[in-house]
């Protein structure tokens, strides 16, 4: 009888949205591959982790409860909720945390975020509700790295096959995926946390932005967390039945610069090519006006960001003089351009331009993705390109030799390797500010903006999240006014 | 009738084979690794070799090949790189949508075309034949993704009487029908506009031969004989270009699925190629190759059936 009660008011309501993705995920197993739309489906829906991100990039516990950290800072002790199954009804105990790690620790793990485990020596069940993991040396972010969608906890008796019938102990479990047209997912109504609002949600696939923007028109799709036509926002946010939702994203743009290779292995023309390019204009020709000037390699809406935009303001004559200075006569370049979305194409042929103004001349190319990570990114066959580093917190790549830009300087390193160990906040902060500037003031790359996240929604959904501090579509706080 | 058929059969083999050896090498020396793709900027390189040798891209060229033909006979097209699940399953599911849009297109497509070109025929050098030669004219030059564009702002977007794309499956006929309806039409118009002039031109040509004249010599009318001598006889051009067409229709359609959304053939081979799967690109291009070369051989067929001349061996 009261469920009955309950339910009459949530007659009125919606319980169910069409929400629009651009990309469809290739598979549905966050463990096994990096493609966002994975996460953009199952993140925090399907699957959880013992932490998770909130909507505004907090670490928040999970199917974790709580942890204790060692006096050493090598054993973290995690203590779970109780209660808790996956969608085929098994239990969840800590022998599925340890399950779930050592699979991505190891030796043929295909996780794609392999890196996030290596400073776990060994997962092991204390009993059914305590995980304990030891650590190889001290490691102050370890809750940071498992709140990623690719250190979520897996069942041993599903892992090989949620790659296409995904099973996790989210609030929604998952019922139909038709190929190349929708996923649905539904309420889990055995979840053990605070329910779903919605009873229902399909992810539809659509990437063309005409189709995108008739799409939402014709009020088949009820949002695009990311609206992949800013040419079409404003004429949508104009129509009463929806709001555009401006937030910001992990995505660093920037145009990186091949350090090893002559003449950029020269840091005045490096300095020079940061001068010449106006990220203003940039964001306004490529983006709409969508994004946010960047210095370094850092979000700028995180608590440690210094803004260095400064360092490298727009200044052709300054550009020019440094040429000079350098003495490397006329340059040409190789400019690859990755494919949609947008910014690289666009953002590339105005900076070919801005470049050209001070004398460099450039020659774009056009990559297919495929193409772009093996010429530029594994093979570092590149002078410039223009890309987007959307994992969150990834400073960390600039401490690698081999990576494609090659810097990987010593005392970049030495910053890197004292932030691990480190775990005192102020401390953290110091050191992440220390390692964006030096990162800027060495010119590895030119750092031109923060991607926006531009969504677009019917103005009666509440609860989704305005910024992007992981690729994730989070459902379990959506409902319909 | 039995030696013609033989013959064309061969040929058809020879040609899917050759075709099977160009998709296979030609995707082999393409760039990309699709395991590279798969793990992204952040993943190690023993993670990437990890991949590869769980996709199976360890093992040598021909042995690769000669597994994939020996697949296909069976129908076994192996297991997609990125959507992890056999090949057949995804074409299975794509060509309920490729193959009934394709239909569908070509339906209407004739039903619009042949009683065009035939009024057209009829009225020749009027100023009803000089309109409708016009009206196709700018079919022919339309884009159809542009026509497909129109159609959704009017249809979906203004009127609201169907969704602007997406394919809702099988279970209910009459929505499938309704959401391939839009992309039929843009599809059609555009081949109906061709088909139009061919038939138009063709039954012309009939119209002068001296049979039709002792048709109406007969006493027939100029309807009668055009229904009843030169209809038939004007269909063989109009039978290839439909042959043309269907093919078209088949392959061609990766825009407008992409317009509308549509889970089609079109739309699987072009993610597919962006995401490198090669074992999806190479088998759906397979056969996209085989339905083109068996139309082709069906239209061949039918020309005889239409025209027993043709089935005399040249001398």
């Amino acid at each position: 009888m009261l469920a009955a009660l309950w339910a009459i008011p949530a007659l009125a309501q919606r319980t169910d949205i069409v929400v629009g993705l651009v990309l469809e995920p290739p598979h549905l197993d966050p463990t096994a591959g990096a493609a966002a739309a994975i996460d953009e489906v199952g993140y925090a829906n399907i699957f959880e982790g013992l932490t998770r991100f909130g909507p505004d990039g907090a670490i928040l516990p999970a199917l974790a409860r709580s942890w204790d950290i060692s006096e050493d800072g090598l054993t973290y002790t995690f203590h779970l909720h109780e209660g808790v199954s996956f969608h085929d009804g098994t239990p969840f105990t800590a022998n599925d945390v340890a399950f779930s790690f050592t699979r991505a620790m190891a030796e043929d793990s295909v996780n794609a975020q392999k890196g996030l485990f290596e400073p776990i020596a060994s997962v092991e069940a204390a009993d059914d509700l305590t995980a304990v993991v030891t650590l190889d040396y001290p490691y102050g972010n370890l809750p940071f790295n498992l709140a990623w969608g690719d250190a979520v906890i897996v069942s041993s008796q599903t892992a090989q096959t949620n790659t296409t019938s995904p099973v996790g102990t989210g609030p929604f479990r998952f019922v139909r995926w038709t190929q190349g047209d929708s996923i649905v997912i539904e309420r889990n109504p055995d979840y053990w946390g605070e329910p779903a609002r919605l009873e229902r949600a399909t992810f539809r696939f659509i990437d063309d932005p005409s189709a995108a923007f008739a799409a939402m028109m014709a009020e088949d799709v009820d949002t695009f967390p990311i609206y992949p036509a800013p040419e079409t926002l404003a004429i949508l946010d104009a129509d009463p039945r929806f709001v555009a939702v401006i937030g910001s994203t992990e995505g660093e743009t920037i145009l990186a610069m091949n350090n090893r290779r002559a003449p950029l292995d020269n840091i005045l023309v490096r300095q020079a090519i940061t001068h010449a390019i106006d990220r203003q204009a940039l964001i306004e020709g490529a983006m709409f006006g969508y994004g946010t000037p960047i210095g370094t390699h850092f979000a700028p809406h995180h608590p440690a960001y210094v803004d260095l935009t400064g360092l490298s303001a727009y200044d052709p004559d300054r550009s020019r003089a440094l040429l000079e200075e350098a003495g490397v006569g006329p340059i040409t370049l190789a400019l690859a351009l990755p494919p949609p979305p947008t910014y690289a194409r666009r953002g590339g042929e105005l900076i070919a331009a801005q470049l050209r103004a001070v004398g460099i001349d450039t020659r774009i190319v056009n990559m297919e993705w495929s193409q772009w990570l093996e010429q530029v990114f594994s093979g570092k066959d590149f002078d410039l390109t223009v890309i987007s580093h959307t994992e969150p917190m990834d400073i960390e790549i600039y401490g690698r030799e081999d990576y494609y830009f090659g810097y990987g300087a010593p005392q970049f390193q030495a910053i890197m390797e004292e932030l691990n160990l480190s775990v005192d906040p102020d401390r953290r902060t110091e050191l992440l500010q220390a390692a964006q500037r030096d990162i800027a003031e060495n010119y590895v790359n030119a750092y031109l903006f923060q991607l926006a996240k531009t969504a677009i929604q019917h103005v009666d959904i509440e609860g989704l999240w305005a910024n992007a501090p992981t690729q994730a579509t989070d459902l379990t706080a959506v409902y319909w006014r | 009738m039995a030696v013609f058929v033989l013959k064309r059969l061969a040929s058809l083999l020879a040609s899917l084979l050759f075709a099977s050896l160009a998709i296979f090498l030609v995707l082999e020396v393409l760039p990309g690794d699709p395991a590279a793709f798969m793990l992204g900027l952040n993943a190690a390189p023993d993670t990437v070799a990890a991949l590869r040798e769980q996709l199976g891209l360890t093992a040598p060229l021909p042995q690769r090949y000669f597994g994939w033909l020996a697949g296909m006979t069976v129908g076994d097209f192996g297991i997609s790189y990125t959507y992890r699940v056999p090949v057949s399953d995804l074409i299975g599911a794509r060509v309920q949508v490729s193959v009934p849009l394709a239909a569908y297109a070509l339906t209407l497509s004739t039903l619009i075309a042949i009683p065009v070109g035939a009024i057209a025929a009829s009225a020749r050098n009027t100023p009803l034949d000089a309109g409708i030669m016009g009206m196709t004219q700018l079919g022919v030059a339309l884009p159809n993704f542009w026509f497909a564009m129109l159609l959704v702002l009017v249809f979906s977007v203004g009127l609201r009487w169907f969704s602007a794309g997406g394919f809702p499956g099988w279970d209910d006929p009459f929505a499938a029908m309704r959401a391939l309806t839009l992309p039929a039409v843009a599809l059609a118009l555009p081949q109906a506009a061709i088909l139009a002039r061919v038939m138009r031109s063709s039954l012309l040509d009939t119209l002068d031969q001296e049979y039709m004249r002792t048709a109406r010599a007969k006493g027939l009318s100029q309807g009668q004989a055009l229904r009843r001598h030169a209809l038939r006889n004007a269909l063989i051009p109009v039978l290839t270009i439909m042959g043309l067409q269907f093919s078209f229709l088949l392959a061609g359609a990766i825009i407008i699925e992409n317009v509308f959304f549509l889970p089609g053939l079109g739309r699987l081979v072009f993610q597919a190629i962006s995401a490198r799967d090669l074992v999806v690109v190479r088998s759906v291009v397979m056969l996209l190759v085989f339905a083109v070369v068996t139309v082709n051989f069906l239209v061949d067929f039918t020309y005889a059936l239409v025209d027993p001349r043709l089935r005399r061996p040249v001398s």
